[in-house]
């Protein structure tokens, strides 16, 4: 018996974003990193195309993070040197992007000045040669300080920077479109916002195809599943048309699952939960693959072994699976 | 997809005799779409729109419970393909997979580890649900004495695994095995395994190469008069499995088709056991009433566990925590109190930043109908005279020597009037629950 196979006809797809630039595009970078395209909910090739594989973003800090012994056993050689880090999450655990959070810049964390946070994202961009996300210390002054400086030195690199979020977006969207870089548009769990600060952003001409949208992720176990239907819900409205909820989808993984009980608590104080380690790895590694069935398109990750697996998963996932 | 009052009407024999009950075949047709009656109560409707009637009333995918009693599992009797629309109603059942291949002894203690996958978090307890015992061997008497161990030392339901029937019907019989999934029909052997699974009334899993060759085969068994079914399209790869299980939700849902009509069973493949949870992981988001897995240790069956509890709850209940004066670490009557609401995302959101303090703190929930801080203070949910009332309530004066409370920094405009009304100090604290941390090393450190 032949089942008629049910396709979904998209009316739009996600916008193409393109994050690094390389020396004949007038940037530094050996290559460039390209998400979006989709033109179907996630992963259905038989009925549209997906256009780019979803990438993965290790995280590298500026100062030594306070992050569990289980994660900070695999950077210990090369913690305090954000370069040397993240030559290391690219070169051995395959992480497609770094993620370079200026944590040093707040005035909690030492307080570093713009000029030595510069000097940072320069070292690592000699370091490497992937594409670059960067984002400030969440401390708005200072980051809108810093990020402006930061954007101007990396001018023509093309690279992605956060968060410009509702109450506090203008000067990095100013700092983006005079410099030539992309952003990454943050909202509270909530899609109305997440629109609405899509529009704010393109008032200033900054275009689509250089915004990445993080929509706040709950971790697992904590409001994952409102994440979750959130990012459907803008997806299937991004191919219904709706441009302003369309962008390409950052999640910030490796912090919400991190910073959980479940994640790090020893087995020793909880034995029924099991060996931490592998517990630690497979909670970030399923809020990753729960989101990436949602639709996310960069996520940002913390441990090897949860790198590694969420890359395995995504090849068996970018299989086609037409009919 | 339900019919309204005035289909089912159409369909009814008009004559008023009021025997059903409601006075009219119009008051009738009513009670039935709202589901307060049934159409047994008619006497004279047609066995034709008695057909029509119940398919349309017929959910688009079956309800198919395996075990019974306590510990019996109901899957199926889905709605939707998003959570949003409304909600998934049964959880994907977890099975472990336990081999005939191996000695008495493995058998049991992996039996007994599974049946220890019970876990404890956010107040709620998750469990796996059923043992697939497999005739890998290939011998119909190892299966046999491998399904009894499994059944002697275990309550949870058994999906029977063999392409033998004879070693099934066997299994069936064995003490302690009550309505197992029968897995599985096949082209090769539907037609003994359907007739099996008949007389032994237990439900039926379908196994087909590909889709074409599951729905022929599933009408081919329904057509033998089986009608708790569980498919199987087949799909042994992470990406067709995907396809397939969201053909089969999607036919279902939007088409009715029938065929299609009933849960999913999936089967991982990948051998790495973190590779299969991640593997599995995705089969919860897409559709799986079942899963049938390998790994039977904790700190991989939890986080699966976790995101299936996740993904369905329902979207538009808030989900509450108690609301109490909650513990976070060894607490002393000098310990600090925090206040918040009781939507659990928000209470958790505090109580995981607490911890982080490393201070042992109070933290008092207050019942605003599980609404977040900002929504309920909106709704007039999370006022001065109430937040004192729960203090009073809960008798905080008697459990802290100090007078001070932190408030959520979004109600700082509570402050005044919550400090008139319960006699307490009031600290107006972060507007983020991220922000306690530091806040904490700046009041309590």
């Amino acid at each position: 018996m032949a089942v008629e196979i049910l396709r979904e006809k998209s009316r739009a797809s996600v916008p193409e974003v393109t994050i690094g630039a390389t020396k004949e595009e007038g940037g530094t970078r050996t290559h460039t990193i390209t998400v979006g395209g989709d033109s179907a909910l996630p992963f259905h090739h038989f009925e549209g195309e997906i256009k780019n594989r979803p990438v993965v973003a290790l995280e590298v800090q500026d100062i030594v993070p306070q992050w569990h012994e289980n994660l900070t056993k695999y950077y210990s050689d090369v913690i305090d040197n954000p370069g040397q880090w993240a030559k290391k999450c690219v070169e051995e655990y395959g992480a497609d992007l770094i993620y370079l959070k200026l944590n040093g810049a707040h005035p909690d964390n030492g307080n570093k000045s713009v000029e030595e946070c510069v000097a940072v994202v320069k070292d690592v961009l000699a370091s490497v040669g992937v594409p670059l996300i960067i984002v400030g210390c969440d401390d708005e002054q200072k980051d809108n300080e810093l990020l402006v400086a930061v954007a101007e030195a990396t001018a023509g690199e093309n690279l992605l920077f956060g968060n410009a979020e509702q109450t506090n977006y203008k000067s990095l969207t100013a700092a983006c479109m005079v410099h030539k870089h992309n952003i990454i548009a943050r909202s509270p769990l909530d899609i109305n916002i997440c629109k609405q600060l899509n529009i704010l952003i393109s008032e200033m001409n900054l275009p689509l195809s250089r915004i990445i949208i993080d929509p706040t992720i709950g971790g697992l176990g904590y409001g994952i599943e409102y994440a979750y239907s959130i990012l459907e819900r803008a997806r299937l409205g991004a191919l219904q048309g709706d441009k302003m909820l369309s962008m390409p989808v950052i999640a910030t993984v490796g912090y919400e699952s991190w910073r959980t009980k479940e994640a790090t608590l020893s087995e020793e104080e909880n034995p029924s939960w099991g060996d931490a380690e592998e517990r630690g790895i497979l909670w970030e590694t399923t809020c990753a693959t729960a989101l990436l069935q949602a639709g996310v398109n960069i996520l940002l990750m913390r441990h090897p072994k949860s790198v590694a697996l969420v890359k395995k998963h995504i090849d068996d996932l970018m299989v086609s699976n037409n009919y | 997809m339900a019919l309204t009052g005035l289909e089912i009407y159409k369909q009814l024999p008009k004559k008023n005799c009021g025997e059903c009950g409601p006075p009219t075949c119009l008051a009738f047709a009513m009670s039935l779409a709202g589901g307060k009656a049934s159409l047994d109560s008619c006497p004279y409707v047609s066995d034709e729109a008695r057909a029509t009637l119940e398919s349309a009333a017929a959910p688009p995918i079956a309800k198919v419970i395996v075990g019974a009693g306590e510990n019996s599992i109901t899957m199926g009797d889905e709605t939707e393909l998003f959570r949003h629309d409304k909600k998934f109603y049964h959880e994907t059942a977890i099975t472990l997979r336990v081999s005939d291949a191996l000695s008495d002894e493995e058998i049991v203690a992996r039996t007994q580890k599974i049946n220890d996958l019970v876990f404890v978090r956010v107040g709620l307890e998750y469990r796996v649900q059923a043992i697939a015992v497999e005739n890998a061997s290939g011998d119909a008497d190892k299966f046999v004495a491998a399904v009894t161990t499994v059944a002697k030392n275990s309550g949870l339901p058994l999906v029977l695994i063999s392409d033998n029937p004879d070693a099934i019907a066997k299994a069936i019989d064995i003490e302690g095995v009550n309505k197992p999934l029968i897995y599985a029909a096949t082209n090769d052997n539907y037609e003994t395994m359907t007739k099996l699974a008949i007389e032994r009334n237990c439900p039926l899993a379908v196994k087909g190469d590909n889709l074409d060759d599951l729905a022929s085969l599933v009408e081919k068994v329904v057509a033998l008069g089986k009608k708790d079914l569980v498919l199987d399209p087949g799909a042994r790869s992470l990406s067709r499995a995907i396809a397939d299980f969201t053909q089969i939700r999607r036919q279902a849902i939007k088409k009715k088709f029938r065929p299609f009509g009933y849960p999913i069973i999936a089967f991982t493949t990948a051998e790495d056991p973190l590779e299969e949870t991640a593997e599995a992981s995705a089969y919860v988001s897409k559709y799986a009433s079942m899963i049938v897995m390998n790994t039977v240790e904790k700190a991989h069956i939890l986080p699966l566990l976790s995101w299936r509890q996740n993904l369905y709850t329902d979207p538009q209940v808030p989900i509450r925590v108690e609301e109490k004066l909650h513990e976070v670490g060894n607490v002393t009557p000098d310990s600090p109190v925090y206040i918040t609401t009781n939507f659990s995302l928000t209470y958790y959101s505090v109580e995981g930043e607490v911890e982080a303090t490393k201070i042992p703190s109070y933290i008092l929930a207050v019942d605003t109908d599980g609404l977040s801080v900002l929504t309920a203070y909106s709704d007039g949910k999370f006022e001065a005279d109430k937040i004192a009332g729960v203090m009073k309530k809960l008798g905080l004066e008697e459990k802290v020597n100090h007078r001070n409370i932190v408030l959520p920094g979004l109600v700082a405009v509570l402050s005044g009037k919550l400090e008139e009304e319960s006699g307490w100090n009031v600290i107006v604290g972060p507007r983020e629950a991220s922000a306690i941390p530091a806040f904490a090393k700046t009041h309590f450190a």
